[in-house]
């Protein structure tokens, strides 16, 4: 396959970036849509260009961190994937394909398509744990019983990987569903219920702080999460909070 | 509590309940204007009562016209901080692929439903208040009859109203169309009742603004000879 690429270049986070042009030839419609990014950068290397920065890791699909919105898309054009599984014979010769970073004003550029997601972090810090002392002394975990209802519905919210798809892909840059998949994977727990007012409070206060935007349930999140991570869990933070407001 | 109303979601919320009283309104401005179909007389005995009525006019009155107004101002403040929240647009946004366009254009919708209410206003609310308040007539007469119906008669008359109206009723069913599900996912909605909210917000969207449009073409027929 051959194709046209334009891809957002930004030398760093205070520089102004633009989209760039650039062709790729001989490209396999098996390889991965990251292979395809490789190809490209063994190009400019040889070329004597500087190579286009993106994140990746694991290269499986677990990691999260391949961040590229691609032909408007989060991840690209195909459904509960990241850009490592997307495969080049979703294009078609001669294709021409739009590569930009995450977008938000919570998840700045550092360069190219690597944008900073520590605003996750700094969420996840604010609440997304149990306090339990796990030196040594743990018990068995099946001692406390779990329903099966509740404890697929926690280990479906908690397959989230934090990837920002879903503020990436939402309209108003909002975080709710990677938050309220962070608060369910508690709140439907025993071990959730001790921390669980400060839990969510805590963390939809520094996801404000973050000056990510409101939910307006087009669903688009959902729609786009590599995990499917279900717009059910947005609700349930909601009551989770209101439930914590009244206490 | 002060708190949740100044988070991202306590504002969601707020935005929803206001959306309740406002979709609850509707229904029941639907039902009164249907009976100006069927019966003229019944339509002027309850137009009278509603507009006398002091619970209804200065109770449940100006908790509309405080929900009118939250509604429109607190969605507004929304859309800019979202807005705020996008930083540097997409070179290519593939918005269709993941959402509809109705909730992707809830502010659209909504300003020109804001559009009507201020025609609404100048047409009905004013000349109501003025008539009651200002001029001091509370009988709901003229000429010796009940006004209500002739009156609602007379502003189906111009079909540059009536064009209006439709458009404005058009647009209200796109923003019902989302807004429906979308107040009752804000307020934590459980999954289980997804499928049922799904239904009740499809046949509320298209009957109620369904209503006002035949009311408004049924008179514009009817009597515009």
């Amino acid at each position: 396959m051959n194709l046209t690429l334009k891809i957002w270049r930004q030398k760093d986070s205070n520089a102004k970036g633009q989209m760039v042009d650039y062709k790729v030839t001989e490209i396999s419609e098996h390889m991965s849509f990251l292979e395809m990014m490789d190809v490209l950068n063994e190009q400019l290397v040889g070329k004597g260009e500087e190579p286009v920065a993106f994140d990746h890791d694991c290269r499986e699909g677990i990691c999260g961190m391949c961040s590229m919105y691609i032909n408007g898309e989060a991840h690209g054009p195909d459904r509960g994937i990241t850009t490592c599984q997307l495969h080049m014979r979703m294009f078609k010769d001669g294709d021409t394909i739009t590569i930009e970073p995450f977008r938000a004003a919570a998840f700045p550029v550092i360069k190219d398509l690597v944008v900073d997601r520590g605003a996750f972090d700094r969420i996840q810090h604010a609440g997304g744990y149990i306090s339990v002392n796990t030196s040594g002394n743990t018990q068995d975990a099946n001692a406390i019983p779990i329903s099966k209802h509740a404890a697929d519905e926690a280990m479906d919210a908690a397959t989230c990987i934090g990837c920002g798809a879903c503020v990436a892909t939402c309209k108003n840059s909002s975080a709710m569903l990677f938050v309220g998949a962070k608060v369910s994977q508690y709140a439907l727990l025993p071990q959730g219920q001790v921390e669980a007012a400060d839990r969510v409070q805590n963390m939809v206060a520094q996801m404000d702080l973050e000056g990510f935007g409101n939910c307006t349930n087009t669903g688009a999140c959902e729609v786009e999460c590599p995990k499917g991570i279900s717009l059910d869990n947005i609700a349930r933070m909601n009551r989770e909070l209101m439930k914590a407001a009244v206490k | 509590m002060s708190g949740f109303f100044k988070s991202s979601i306590g504002r969601k919320v707020a935005m929803a309940l206001s959306a309740f009283f406002l979709m609850f309104f509707l229904l029941q401005h639907l039902v009164i204007n249907l009976l100006s179909v069927f019966s003229p007389d019944a339509f002027n005995e309850v137009s009278h009562f509603m507009g006398t009525n002091p619970l209804v006019q200065f109770a449940l009155q100006p908790v509309l016209i405080f929900a009118v107004v939250f509604h429109f101002v607190m969605g507004f403040i929304l859309e800019l901080k979202n807005k705020k929240a996008n930083g540097v647009s997409y070179a290519k946004n593939n918005g269709a692929a993941n959402s509809t366009w109705m909730s992707r254009n809830m502010i659209y919708s909504g300003l020109v439903v804001l559009a009507f209410i201020v025609l609404h206003f100048i047409d009905f609310w004013i000349p109501e208040i003025n008539t009651k308040y200002i001029v001091g007539d509370m009988t709901g007469l003229h000429n010796g009859e009940f006004r209500y119906y002739h009156e609602l008669v007379e502003k189906f008359h111009s079909p540059l109203r009536v064009g209006a109206y439709v458009i404005s009723f058009v647009l209200l069913g796109l923003h019902l169309a989302h807004g429906f599900t979308s107040a009752f996912q804000s307020v934590g909605s459980s999954a289980g009742r997804k499928k049922v909210l799904q239904n009740i917000g499809k046949a509320y969207s298209i009957l109620i603004p369904l209503g006002f449009i035949v009311i408004a073409l049924f008179h514009h027929l009817t009597h515009n000879h």
